[in-house]
């Protein structure tokens, strides 16, 4: 893995076209060109905006399920199998699902016709306007039960006599909620939304199987230019290029919140 | 325990409400895969008089058999692979504290944090000269080599929280250390190796990308990859299409339901770690 890890690191300085024997060496010329290019410079911005919106929705909504799920409700277990589900189905295989649930004729527009709003129907994933929204909407949908489990397993590790103190001195839920589950869960916070903004700078599949990167490129990302370049127009050097960027993404999001959350995990203990 | 009160059982209500909401596109993939194509009832009603034609089109024309055992030999021969190599270098890892070891686990470290579309290319090219492009080899030597890091991450973790008692009086004992691994420290390992399983095998699984590079046109697909291209020939008959979607679905649901305790358990444990 690190060998041909270092062979691209490589590659990117060179101008190979992934068949001939021989390349050049051209230095920074690809990434040059990548930040020249609009279609790849929007592709960097628009996979870091969406990372962030999926690590802060995924997150918000699994924590909230988690809170629910780790309550005295009788239905707990039961739920938890069923929320969690979708995050160990394939993800290429629900985003064709998604990519017919919103097209013009689909589920979410007759859903929304039957409630009588239909004022709000479109073309989801054919509006350049919406269709970055929708596929962090689809990621969003299956992930959430991920983020819930790894949140959960956060809760049940908290020592319910902590909870019995804080009951005793009056602290109501949200209290509670402020005082206790978040401080506590630091570990699990720091694990999620490092796993969950990885996962969105990554982002293929969704993309792949619902856009393919249209309309008009506006949901292109680091990952699907990469495989157009390499495999639709052999531009291969240039397509390491852009995965030596992502590299350098994942690296810096990674360490950043390591850093912060670290510093955030050692004041709340 | 605290008491059942009225406000659980708005919060149940709630949480309830909020699983049909998640669930309802699910709701609608089964509804839709049993309705003929000439119905022109509400997507949304339950479908009047159902049909497993739909099912008969999508097993027959997707090829999905073939790449139901395509996906298997790929899943389970690759984890096999990343279960041994890993635990054999954890275990060495943990045990022997001279400075090479230190040096060697940052570098698999180091393995751990890179991103599979760094490597993807290059070993795109280096399998295409070794003439493997297309055969599922490609893909258990890629998902192998990708998923070793991370494995022997979680089992390193594991293995410095075991005391070395057994395995020392099974050396004392006089058994060679790869005797002392296989009969006393792997069985030791077995939590471990149930949350490295899992992970992995849904990893493998579901992974699109790779086959998509180093199977495509060969006419070998994994799962993902026959759901995708039967997709793209029915984009015009839902109904067939949600069909194909949940043939590709059913092996994941049934290994989930069958073993959702542990899976859950797996993915919430085996990332703490």
């Amino acid at each position: 893995m690190l060998i041909p890890s270092g062979r691209g690191a490589i590659l990117a300085f060179t101008d190979w076209n992934g068949i001939s024997p021989s390349w050049e060496w051209i230095g920074l010329d690809n990434f040059v060109r990548l930040w020249e290019t609009d279609v790849a410079r929007d592709a960097v911005v628009r996979t870091i905006v969406i990372a962030v919106s999926i690590m802060f929705v995924q997150n918000a909504i699994g924590l909230l399920l988690a809170l629910g799920v780790n309550s005295q409700i009788k239905s707990r277990n039961l739920l938890r199998v069923f929320l969690f589900a979708p995050a160990v189905l394939t993800p290429v295989v629900i985003a064709y699902l998604w990519r017919n649930l919103l097209a013009p004729t689909g589920a979410l527009n007759e859903l929304l016709d039957a409630v009588g709003l239909d004022g709000l129907q479109r073309e989801w994933l054919g509006d350049s306007d919406t269709a970055m929204w929708a596929i962090i909407g689809i990621v969003v949908w299956q992930f959430a039960g991920y983020s819930m489990v790894i949140f959960l397993a956060g809760l049940q590790s908290i020592p319910t006599d902590v909870y019995e103190a804080a009951a005793l001195d009056g602290a109501g839920p949200v209290r509670r909620f402020f005082s206790i589950d978040l401080p506590l869960l630091a570990p699990a916070i720091t694990i999620n939304l490092m796993l969950s903004i990885i996962g969105g700078i990554k982002l293929f599949d969704q993309v792949y199987a619902t856009t393919g990167g249209g309309p008009a490129n506006s949901t292109e990302t680091l990952s699907t230019l990469i495989y157009r370049f390499a495999f639709n127009s052999g531009q291969f050097s240039f397509a390491i290029a852009l995965a030596v960027v992502l590299t350098v993404l994942v690296a810096i999001f990674a360490f950043a919140q390591y850093a912060i959350l670290r510093r955030g995990e050692r004041r709340a203990s | 325990m605290r008491r059942y009160t009225g406000r659980t059982f708005a919060l149940e209500i709630v949480m309830v409400a909020a699983t049909l909401v998640i669930a309802f596109p699910l709701y609608v993939l089964v509804n839709m895969s049993f309705r003929s194509r000439t119905s022109t009832e509400s997507i949304l009603a339950p479908t009047a008089d159902p049909t497993l034609e739909n099912y008969r089109t999508a097993w027959e024309d997707a090829g999905l058999g073939r790449a139901l055992l395509n996906s298997t030999f790929v899943t389970v021969v690759s984890v096999i692979i990343i279960v041994v190599v890993s635990a054999l270098a954890a275990y060495t890892l943990a045990r022997v504290t001279r400075a090479w070891s230190k040096i060697v686990f940052i570098v698999v470290m180091i393995g751990l944090l890179l991103p599979f579309q760094l490597a993807m290319l290059p070993l795109y090219a280096t399998i295409r000269d070794l003439d493997l492009i297309g055969s599922l080899w490609s893909l258990v030597l890629f998902y192998s080599g990708l998923q070793v890091p991370f494995a022997t991450f979680l089992y390193v973790g594991f293995l410095r929280a075991t005391p070395t008692d057994y395995e020392e009086a099974a050396l004392l004992d006089g058994c060679t250390p790869l005797q002392a691994f296989r009969r006393v420290v792997f069985p030791l390992l077995r939590p471990i190796t149930g949350t490295v399983v899992i992970l992995n095998a849904v990893f493998v699984w579901n992974d699109f990308l790779t086959p998509l590079l180093y199977l495509s046109g060969s006419g070998t697909a994994t799962m993902p990859l026959a759901v995708s291209t039967f997709v793209a020939q029915y984009s015009s008959n839902f109904n067939v299409v949600f069909a194909g979607l949940l043939i590709g679905m059913v092996p994941v649901l049934v290994v989930y339901f069958a073993m959702q305790r542990h899976i859950i358990k797996g993915f919430s444990g085996g990332l703490k770690a």
